[in-house]
């Protein structure tokens, strides 16, 4: 019975999603974002790093749709490869900081002790603007992309803590939790089971947006020449290297700009889409 | 209400410890010695021991971080490494353009964004809202470098309206200094307009469902007056909330507009230190501005207790 009910409630959220219209747009821009970063090679026939100093900075025509950039290297070519780099960034800090601010939000949560430093270092962890607290995190760290996921891992992972910890206030007074308590469950078996279960949802909504601002970070990483190497292809190091022929050669920062602003945008759409599908309240209200 | 501000000012100074706290740990997650690190790879072993002893890194971990601390505690921030210079003058020298720029573009923001948001909560449903809210979040997604980049290309060097980089060259008077912010306040301006817009229409809407807004509407006040007067007043607690947590996201724009205008202020030398490995002036920059944040939002706490004569604690 409630494994029917279960999948109910799933195909009723899928549902719901898919009645916006706008929502399937950004899957949509999402899944052609993802199927290119994926099938890279299978797309393009050229050497994301091959050089061709005699076609360089080639505006965009049938061989180069996107031109060339100053080392006469395929621009479409390299946003493609530039994508994976840009998503594989944004999903590992997804997933890190979740996994980062669900400890965090648990423990604080959870542990009344623990509460009070929990939640002092969330709300220091805040004080920093963003950027700045990456750029300082990978300088420390070095810059690679694992060391970039790390750095914005760190960064966004209090976003998702409050939130572990806000519910996990809630939810532990309920009375099946109690039940639970009083039927001697371990401590360990009721966070996993009876708390982090009942707060997928907003978890999952609050890394979709983490997604967003990670993938708009390490861009801004890039730029700032602070990032991953500036030799690896991601859609922010692209505009840096194109920033100097931006009057000759604009097309060198147009697709990857354009790029960041489609998969961020999709990213917060799908991101609103989900938290209405959740919860209804909200969506009346706004 | 005493007893509220002594609880919320120290938890403001607890805060403030961690930050100090985290920035101490920061610095020193560098693998390896972080002389060697500052100093590059022709320093000599006798150079190194030397910055060593002057960093005192040679001391354990825990009375460096004492000794961290109480530095802190008294106003000094440390020496840069590149500049040679103290970190407090440094950063004071190059602080005008980061102010100056947040606060044009916090303005810029609000003029956008507070109209347009009372006016779509107002008119909700209608093309008007569904338009704005759709620029709003698009504003969101774009890089503010590639907007900052666009703009300069189109307006400063193509049509020349405004100067393309810079900060007027050393013997810039006041005006010309600022003349230099415009463009680059706009751009982030534009940025930083998406969350307030969203905030504003959200606490527009609470609002404007109030009884109180419907008892003012069936006395037969004029609407105009209803809007103003009554649900405005109400809809600043959280507009202001979210103008004092739009500090951080403000820094981090400029910091990033900063390096595409090529404007000597925080962000800039922060991303210069990083480069050249300049723990002492990463660090103190992390201080001042994470520090400066908890002490904006400590403010605004305040400030409701001043506007609002329900919160009363």
């Amino acid at each position: 019975m409630a494994q029917i009910e279960h999948v109910s409630m799933e195909a009723g959220l899928a549902s719901a999603l898919m009645q916006r219209r706008t929502v399937v747009v950004g899957l949509i821009i999402l899944a052609v974002f993802a199927f290119a970063a994926v099938f890279a090679p299978w797309i393009t026939s050229f050497d994301p790093s091959a050089l061709s100093v005699r076609d360089r900075l080639t505006p965009p025509n049938a061989t180069w749709w996107l031109g060339t950039d100053e080392f006469g290297r395929d621009v479409f070519t390299r946003l493609v490869y530039a994508g994976r780099v840009s998503l594989l960034v944004g999903a590992g800090v997804a997933f890190l900081s979740s996994i980062i601010g669900i400890v965090l939000g648990l423990l604080g949560g959870f542990f009344r002790r623990l509460d009070g430093i929990v939640s002092r270092v969330i709300d220091a962890m805040m004080a920093f603007p963003d950027i700045l607290l990456a750029i300082s995190l990978v300088a420390a760290l070095g810059g690679s992309v694992a060391n970039v996921i790390i750095a914005l891992s760190i960064v966004y992972a209090p976003r998702i803590a409050r939130i572990v910890r806000a519910s996990t206030l809630v939810i532990r007074e309920l009375t099946y939790v109690e039940a639970a308590r009083a039927l001697g469950v371990s401590t360990w078996r009721i966070m996993l089971n009876h708390l982090l279960r009942n707060m997928v949802s907003p978890i999952i909504v609050q890394a979709t947006f983490v997604f967003a601002y990670a993938m708009l970070a390490e861009a801004g990483l890039s730029f700032l020449g602070v990032g991953v190497d500036p030799e690896t292809p991601t859609w922010g190091t692209m505009i840096n290297a194109g920033r100097q022929y931006i009057g000759d050669a604009g097309w060198m920062i147009m697709s990857p700009g354009l790029s960041i602003t489609a998969c961020v945008l999709a990213l917060q759409i799908v991101g609103d889409g989900l938290r209405d599908a959740l919860d209804p309240r909200i969506s009346k209200e706004l | 209400m005493l007893s509220y501000i002594a609880r919320r000012f120290a938890g403001m100074v607890v805060v403030m410890f961690i930050v100090l706290t985290v920035v101490f740990i920061i610095v020193r997650l560098a693998p390896g010695d972080p002389a060697a690190l500052m100093l590059g790879p022709d320093a000599t072993p006798e150079e190194a021991q030397l910055l060593r002893d002057r960093l005192g890194l040679n001391r354990p971990i825990h009375v460096q971080y004492v000794a961290f601390l109480a530095q802190v505690v008294s106003g000094d921030l440390g020496t840069s490494l590149f500049f040679n210079r103290p970190v407090t003058e440094i950063l004071s020298a190059r602080a005008e353009p980061t102010v100056f720029l947040s606060l044009f573009s916090l303005v810029i923001a609000i003029t956008i964004a507070l109209p347009i948001g009372l006016v779509s909560a107002y008119k909700r449903g209608s093309v008007f809202d569904q338009t704005s809210v759709s620029l709003a979040m698009l504003a969101a997604s774009i890089p503010s470098f590639w907007t900052g980049l666009l703009f300069q290309q189109y307006l400063a060097t193509g049509a020349g309206w405004f100067p393309v980089a810079g900060y007027g060259g050393p013997d810039a008077g006041f005006f010309e200094r600022m003349r230099h912010l415009v463009l680059p306040s706009i751009v982030l301006g534009i940025v930083n307009s998406a969350l307030i817009l969203r905030f504003s229409r959200a606490a527009m809407l609470d609002v404007l469902s109030d009884d109180f807004v419907r008892t003012a509407r069936s006395k037969g006040m004029s609407e105009w007056r209803v809007v103003l007067r009554h649900a405005l007043k109400n809809a600043m607690i959280p507009i202001i909330t979210v103008v004092g947590l739009t500090f951080a996201l403000l820094i981090s724009g400029a910091v990033v507009t900063e390096r595409v205008f090529n404007l000597p202020g925080i962000g800039s030398l922060v991303v210069g230190a990083v480069l050249r490995r300049d723990y002492p002036t990463i660090q103190g920059a992390l201080i001042v501005v994470a520090g400066l944040y908890v002490l904006i939002n400590f403010l605004v706490d305040m400030l409701y207790l001043a506007i609002d004569p329900r919160v009363k604690y």
